[in-house]
């Protein structure tokens, strides 16, 4: 074992745990702003202003109850939560977070900030997240209750829909960078337009981007496109019927699986970790500043938007959102053609 | 880190940190079930008959075009990382591909397999009875 190796382990342990704690951040984040956007503090009382909330409820739900309807499928039951948590951390595996770097001289040869680096790198992550809909598909129909089969087959029906104008939209990206790999494309972004306007892809795209975001949003269940929760109509969607630990891995998959499309975007859209004024040692903390405007955006969107009517969201996605990331395909295909030859 | 080990790495963690949390919860957390704990959630009433039932065959359709779609959307990734290669012969090939799939969009459009509605759905009148 040399030490690069073990340095790549620890890198790979790193993003490990920076997602665990992403989510337990999201968990509180998402409150305190929900608050203070409803003009009250939330959760306030465990550790100074409410920061230890999450381990109380962790902790708290690690004591409680395991609970399992009759005329449920065991295997399914258990092993839906465990598959979209897992699909959750790994599809972050091939999302390349910082600049290739030394160490200040520790390594000879520099080692990429990333769990690893594919040169199929957005196809994994499409193959992966698409993955996270069998644990919400699977929860539903083996809790053999009425809401959360209802939940679990919206769940589908939505993801599917929306899986289509995300990937279109990324295509366009695609044929800009002319590669798969997410560090590719990130690299091409390197640089400045007339000095000052950084060389991202969410200026050539901006329809995209749009387009990339509201598709985000619906694939990973958030509102205005929660459908699969709607806790007015289903009680609580898939997971009504899922207590304790088990029924805390479904939020956490879906507080990863924000991470995972801020994180995405960041990579594919905002030029990942190139940014003014630091060093490229140092482009990771333009790299989180960038991730964590988009999870702001998504809470914030959270709370300002109400939920859509069921057949709106189906229609939208079908007949505006699906033509319009077609159309901007070919669009940038024709320009980049025009503007190259 | 080069290749697929990174994945599959992140993939064992994930099973084991998940693995670990539910086996802790089964340690730790008390069991007395009762037949109304395990019970289906029905709003607090005894639940009837089966949730597996018949469903709405909108969702198998949605899955059906979804397939067909997606399929296409496969063979966008190959073309636009070869794009640059391929030129103008290229598009105007794509773009013949993009004519045949409007084809059957429009047509599952006009159908009303997109909408989702009972409202909305396209209707075909039935056609006047003659009176006997």
């Amino acid at each position: 074992m040399d030490l690069r190796f073990l340095v790549q382990l620890g890198i790979i342990g790193l993003t490990f745990f920076m997602l665990i704690n992403a989510s337990a951040v999201l968990v509180l984040a998402e409150r305190k702003i929900m608050g203070f956007m409803q003009q009250r503090y939330g959760p306030y009382l465990v550790g100074p202003h409410g920061t230890l909330q999450p381990f109380a409820d962790i902790l708290k739900l690690l004591f409680k109850e395991e609970l399992r309807p009759k005329g449920s499928d065991k295997w399914l039951f258990n092993l839906a939560p465990l598959l979209s948590v897992v699909a959750a951390f790994a599809a972050f595996s091939t999302v390349p977070w910082g600049a290739e770097t030394t160490f200040f001289g520790l390594l000879d040869e520099p080692v990429a900030l990333g769990v690893a680096d594919l040169n199929v790198g957005v196809l994994v992550i499409f193959a992966i997240t698409s993955m996270g809909v069998y644990g919400i598909v699977l929860a539903g129909w083996a809790s053999n209750s009425k809401y959360s089969l209802l939940g679990g087959l919206r769940a589908s029906a939505q993801m599917i829909s929306y899986e289509l104008s995300y990937a279109t939209a990324l295509a366009a990206v695609i044929l800009l960078a002319g590669s798969l790999s997410l560090r590719d494309v990130v690299d091409a972004q390197q640089g400045t337009w007339l000095g000052f306007i950084p060389h991202w892809y969410v200026f050539l795209q901006p329809i995209g981007f749009l387009i990339y975001v509201i598709a985000g949003v619906a694939e990973t269940n958030r509102a205005p496109f929660d459908f699969p929760e709607a806790e007015q109509e289903l009680v609580a969607g898939y997971n009504t019927e899922y207590s304790s630990v088990r029924f805390a891995l479904f939020p956490q998959a879906e507080y990863i699986n924000m991470a995972t499309m801020s994180a995405v975007a960041t990579d594919l859209y905002l030029g990942g970790w190139h940014g003014p004024f630091l060093p490229p040692e140092y482009g990771w903390i333009w790299f989180l500043a960038k991730v964590g405007v988009l999870l702001f955006t998504y809470i914030w969107v959270r709370w300002t938007v109400p939920r859509y009517r069921y057949d709106q969201l189906m229609s939208f996605g079908w007949k505006w959102l699906f033509p319009a990331s077609v159309v901007n395909l070919l669009v940038t295909a024709a320009l980049v053609l025009y503007f190259n030859a | 880190m080069d290749g697929w080990l990174g994945v599959i790495i992140m993939i064992g963690l994930g099973v084991g940190f998940a693995s670990v949390m539910i086996g802790a919860s089964l340690l730790l957390g008390p069991k007395n079930p009762t037949p109304e704990k395990l019970a289906p959630y029905e709003c607090g009433m005894p639940a009837v008959g089966d949730a597996r039932e018949r469903q709405s065959v909108k969702f198998y359709l949605v899955a059906m075009i979804f397939l067909l779609f997606d399929i296409e959307v496969a063979f966008l990734y190959p073309w636009a990382v070869a794009f640059r290669d391929l030129g103008w012969t290229g598009f105007v090939q794509i773009i013949s591909f993009f004519l045949i799939l409007s084809v059957g969009y429009i047509y599952v459009w006009r159908k009303g397999v997109l909408d989702w509605g009972s409202g909305t759905r396209r209707v075909r009148p039935a056609a006047p009875r003659q009176a006997a």
